[in-house]
């Protein structure tokens, strides 16, 4: 049996690093206030955003353009969206898996990384990074999601990348976030490959909800009006997606942090058990040896 | 003067924020196509943005903004502005706004290939719509 000096300093252990996962929940709850609620101001524009091109693309259907064709290159870009840090439970693991397991061949994809421990991991997998961005992800900003939508529109252009992808976590509530994979360009109709024109329109129909039977006129004619708001649509959803994981994050780590601090509550219990046992059993031993001794006495 | 039948839904959203969400009865703004001014039963259109100013009529009070890009979705009753960048005047720093058109106007006075003459326009009408608004 352990002594009980042990038991006593492996409590100690455990109830400071108890204390530490206490704090840490504390930290993520109010942080978890904050990005939840600029997640939840952040989605009436993507909606509408999403709305507007998938409206767009019904009327454009049978419209060439190269945002909407798929391009001949076959690289395909990723944007990678993790935490800096680490003890978050399976947020920053989940979103790896989704790409290294996922249907997309390693030799085809450029990473673009936001958080630090999504790059390490892309890295010791041996993936194509291109540049880092992973300061954006502490303070998310629009003007972050504008300059990285800008440097991919460009590689897109040029024809170095034909496909762009966004790997974030949904954050569907405090408990729930999901790892989602979404093609950013070329823009498709709906999640589905719903190539046809008459599809597409049937499939908006049902979601825009405002220009099902009012034709909508758009100035300057679609072909530029798309130029001009596809580049928006692609920063918003980079936006949202990052705004979202922040607070999936936040999420995350306040559950993993909960869980944690609730383990170390019952080692605790168990330690203090074994260590008054201890303390109980080396009593007994104490007088069972002064009473022989005094039997011996006399 | 207000009469509730020439009114419209207007929804102004950034991507932070609900900007503004109320009835007005004409909004005017500019657009790649040049200014437009919005009644209600305006045939259903989308525009672009191009930086100036926005201003909503609603009855007597009339409300100013500086508005930078964003699109804008017009219906019969309704007009949504989403608005990438957009401010009330109130939140404008004059100084910045005079700096940056001087420095706009000297990249685009010096012609040099180097800069992007279409991202120096840009700021340029940019600064010019955040110190017209101010007046």
């Amino acid at each position: 049996m352990a002594s009980m000096r042990d038991i006593k300093r492996r409590k100690g252990s455990i109830q400071s690093t108890q204390q530490i996962t206490k704090a840490m929940k504390l930290v993520s709850t109010v942080k978890l206030q904050r990005s939840k609620q600029h997640a939840m101001d952040a989605r009436g524009y993507f909606s509408y955003m999403y709305r507007t091109v998938q409206s767009m693309l019904a009327k454009a259907g049978t419209i060439k353009h190269p945002y909407i064709t798929p391009q001949e290159s076959g690289k395909k870009a990723v944007i990678m969206i993790t935490g800096n840090r680490g003890l978050a439970g399976g947020y920053n693991s989940n979103v790896i898996k989704l790409i290294t397991r996922g249907n997309l061949k390693k030799e085809d994809l450029i990473i673009y990384t936001l958080g630090s421990k999504g790059r390490e991991a892309m890295a010791r997998y041996g993936y194509e990074l291109a540049e880092d961005y992973s300061q954006m992800i502490d303070e998310p900003e629009y003007v972050d999601a504008m300059r990285l939508s800008a440097n991919l529109l460009n590689a897109f252009k040029k024809g170095e990348i034909g496909e762009i992808y966004l790997a974030y976590t949904h954050f569907k509530n405090t408990v729930v976030h999901e790892p989602v994979l979404m093609k950013l360009l070329p823009v498709e109709a709906s999640s589905e490959k719903e190539s046809f024109a008459e599809n597409m329109a049937v499939e908006s129909g049902d979601k825009t909800g405002v220009a099902d039977d009012v034709p909508m006129n758009f100035e300057p004619q679609e072909q530029e009006a798309l130029d001009l708001i596809i580049p928006k649509y692609v920063t918003s959803l980079i936006y949202g997606g990052m705004v979202e994981s922040v607070a999936s994050e936040n999420g995350a780590r306040m559950q993993a942090m909960d869980s944690a601090t609730s383990n170390a509550e019952e080692l605790v219990g168990k330690l203090t058990l074994q260590y008054n046992r201890a303390r109980q059993g080396s009593i007994t031993q104490e007088l069972t040896e002064i009473i022989a001794g005094a039997n011996a006495i006399s | 003067m207000a009469d509730e039948n020439k009114k419209f839904d207007l929804k102004i959203i950034t991507p932070d924020r609900m900007f503004y969400e109320g009835c007005a009865e004409m909004v005017e703004f500019n657009t790649t196509e040049g200014e437009i001014g919005i009644y209600k039963n305006h045939i259903p259109m989308t525009v672009i943005i191009k930086p100036g100013i926005l201003s909503i009529t609603e009855g007597e009070e009339v409300k100013h903004a500086a508005l930078h890009s964003g699109f804008v979705e017009i219906l019969q009753d309704k007009v949504t502005i989403l608005a990438e960048v957009i401010e009330w005047p109130d939140e404008i720093d004059e100084k910045r706004a005079e700096a940056a058109l001087d420095r706009a106007q000297e990249r685009i006075r010096n012609k040099d290939p180097k800069t992007d003459m279409a991202r120096a326009e840009t700021a340029l009408l940019r600064a010019m719509a955040r110190i017209n608004v101010l007046k």
